[in-house]
């Protein structure tokens, strides 16, 4: 028997509990539940619907599907590389180089992108580089080009804009770990006669593994998971999965097959992310801290 | 001609590190105050200053961490001036020791070797023989964070010891040790430095350290050197009242002079009460002077027939007992402050309580009397 005493001391603990159980069980477990139960139902011949595991096989049996998802992925893997040697520098500076009293203001400064919503980015970004654009413009007032050059809604384009897009969950997580790292370890590399590419590589990155880990995890998902950023900036030519899973719902109105490629994209992420923690020596539970 | 050249250059070679008038400013406040030392190969050389006095400072500059604001540097017979740190042919123990924690034992005594593009099996070689030496056999796959203290302590030792350092510089290393360990780590870090006989410079805040492991002492004070001496002198023949209340335990007696002659001062309190001094400054009557006289050199109760003494009749106002550092504090109205004096713990003070008046004393010669400025 619980006394009294044992259940008031609980009491707070489910006061504060129950909206993030709520949240988390009405907006997250139920939705996908039902998703679950759609990718596994298809109309039979008499237009009844019946259980099945077609609306999986469907994605490795038209090579359009699964060639458009080894794409994502690769293209995900590239940025959230590009990502990475962009954000070590620049984590590195603000943590280690620049003067203590502006680490505020570089934080800020990186932080700032983040205060207008996605879109309004990326149309920044489309009115920088269309064929129209401010680049193109004073291209061609500079003598540098004769016609105007079509920038946008390329691999190239999309790869730039999701790098933007993603940098600042990178360098998050580098500044906590660079934060940690003892000047001293760096300042002994040194006197024992490294270079920079070498305390880079051997005190740098070993130590700030796990946020490396942890950025380049969030900046995968994110990525793979985009749908604004390839749609805008990649346009026709570059096709993302997100979009194909968007075409089954809304285009095709096919939610059965739509909630397939839903989890398969779950699935299949979540792997290369085990595959990436395996190869790197890393353990989940540490990274995510 | 030719022999006197070739003395110059005997004498140069014997030098290891030769500092000469060496300043650093930042903006307006001056750590490094034109400092000049050398010190002889194979030394125990040892800076010790209160914290902020700018040791650390002139460490990293001799490690190439810091550009000198004035002054030159040479390590043998090298200019150092615009040599990188790992370019240097000296090496540094960090305050914190700095090991690599994402490397094991091996690995980060390895890892200067490797940077030299030494093989891989000479390395390996290098490191057990290393490992050796410091009383560590067998600890090279062992990671940082599984060793105590005073392993890591001669880790970071060997680590440096490897690469065999023309100078081997250490900022405080046994800072962060406790007690017994400090006073272990001491002697095995002195023994360590006479087997292999590199020249060794070592900054700390602890005198005993300093006194303990040195050849020579320079004490610092306000990014100036007060002096360099052997630890003896510097413990008996302070050259500065800083140094003298500094190194070890001091008691210090206002005075006026009255007398000066042959060494000695005559020093008269305000009470009245006259006491010889030594000093090794000539002293002009009228002058306010300093003397410093030492806990351990006052007797107790002096024997009437002792001569050349000066005696004081003092109260006892309390006992601090701590073994064999206990000691006495005393008052008496001919002095401005308490005196602290020796009691040794051989049962022949033990009648001695507070609140006993008692006669003390001591040689005209054991002190060091200063011009107060």
């Amino acid at each position: 028997m619980k006394t009294l005493a044992q259940v008031k001391s609980r009491l707070p603990l489910f006061i504060f509990l129950t909206p993030i159980l709520l949240w988390l069980f009405l907006l997250i477990v139920l939705p996908h539940l039902d998703l679950l139960r759609m990718s596994f139902r298809i109309e039979n011949d008499y237009g009844d619907m019946i259980w099945s595991v077609n609306n999986y096989l469907e994605f490795f049996r038209e090579p359009i599907y699964w060639l458009t998802f080894t794409r994502t992925a690769l293209y995900a893997i590239i940025v959230t590389f590009l990502t990475l040697c962009i954000s070590l520098p620049v984590a590195f500076y603000i943590t280690k180089v620049a003067p203590p009293r502006f680490i505020g203001f570089l934080s800020l400064l990186l932080l700032m992108p983040f205060w207008v919503s996605e879109l309004v980015r990326v149309y920044g970004w489309m009115i920088l580089l269309r064929e129209s654009g401010v680049i193109n413009h004073f291209l061609l007032k500079w003598g540098i080009l004769r016609q105007p050059v079509e920038m946008l809604y390329n691999d190239v384009a999309m790869t730039m804009g999701l790098v933007y897009t993603s940098m600042l969950f990178m360098v998050v997580p580098l500044l906590s770990v660079l934060d940690n790292l003892d000047d001293s370890l760096i300042e002994a590399a040194f006197d024992l006669g490294s270079t920079m590419p070498t305390i880079v590589w051997k005190i740098i990155i070993p130590h700030a593994m796990p946020g490396i880990a942890s950025g380049s995890i969030v900046v995968f998902m994110l990525t793979l998971g985009n749908y604004l950023t390839p749609n805008l900036m990649g346009g026709k030519n570059s096709l993302w999965f997100t979009e194909q899973i968007y075409n089954q719902f809304i285009a095709s109105f096919n939610w059965n097959q739509g909630s397939a490629f839903g989890f398969l994209l779950l699935i299949i992420s979540s792997l290369i992310i085990f595959v990436g923690l395996k190869l790197t020596n890393q353990k989940l539970s540490r990274v995510i801290q | 001609m030719a022999a006197v050249h070739s003395r110059v250059i005997a004498i140069e070679m014997h030098v290891d590190l030769s500092v000469k008038n060496v300043s650093k400013k930042f903006k307006s406040f001056t750590a490094v105050d034109d400092v000049t030392f050398e010190v002889e190969k194979g030394k125990f050389f040892s800076i010790l200053g209160p914290s902020g006095c700018g040791k650390t400072t002139l460490l990293r500059m001799i490690a190439g961490f810091e550009e000198p604001s004035d002054g030159v540097i040479y390590i043998g017979a090298q200019n150092m001036a615009e040599i990188p740190p790992n370019k240097r042919p000296v090496n540094l123990i960090f305050q914190h020791l700095a090991l690599f924690p994402m490397m094991n034992v091996a690995d980060n005594i390895g890892f200067g070797l490797a940077r030299r593009k030494v093989a891989k099996n000479e390395i390996k070689k290098k490191v057990a023989d290393i490992l050796e030496r410091v009383n560590l056999t067998g600890f090279g796959p062992k990671k940082i964070h599984q060793l105590s203290g005073g392993q890591k302590q001669r880790v970071a030792i060997a680590r440096s010891l490897v690469l065999d350092p023309t100078v081997l510089l250490l900022d405080e290393p046994l800072g962060a040790l406790d007690l017994k360990l400090r006073e272990q780590m001491k002697i095995e870090l002195k023994k360590l430095q006479e087997e292999v006989g590199t020249t060794f410079v070592y900054i700390t805040h602890d005198q005993s350290e300093a006194l303990v492991m040195s050849d020579h002492v320079a004490v610092m004070n306000e990014g100036k050197f007060e002096q360099i001496d052997s630890p003896q002198n510097l413990y008996s023949r302070p050259a500065s009242p800083f140094v003298a209340r500094f190194v070890g335990n001091n008691n210090c007696l206002t005075g006026t002079c009255i007398g000066y002659g042959d060494g000695l001062a005559e020093l008269r309190f305000s009470s009245g009460e006259k006491v010889g001094a030594r000093t090794d400054r000539v002293l002009t009557p009228g002058v306010r002077a300093e003397l410093f006289i030492r806990p351990e050199s006052i007797i107790i109760e002096p024997d009437k027939e002792l001569p050349e003494l000066n005696r004081l009749q003092v109260m006892v106002s309390s006992i601090l007992f701590d073994g064999a550092n206990s000691q006495l504090l005393v008052t008496s109205p001919a002095l401005a402050d308490e005196l602290l004096i020796s009691l040794p713990q051989n049962r022949q003070y033990e009648h001695v309580a507070a609140g006993n008046s008692i006669e003390i004393g001591w040689n005209v010669r054991a002190g060091n009397c200063f011009e107060v400025r």
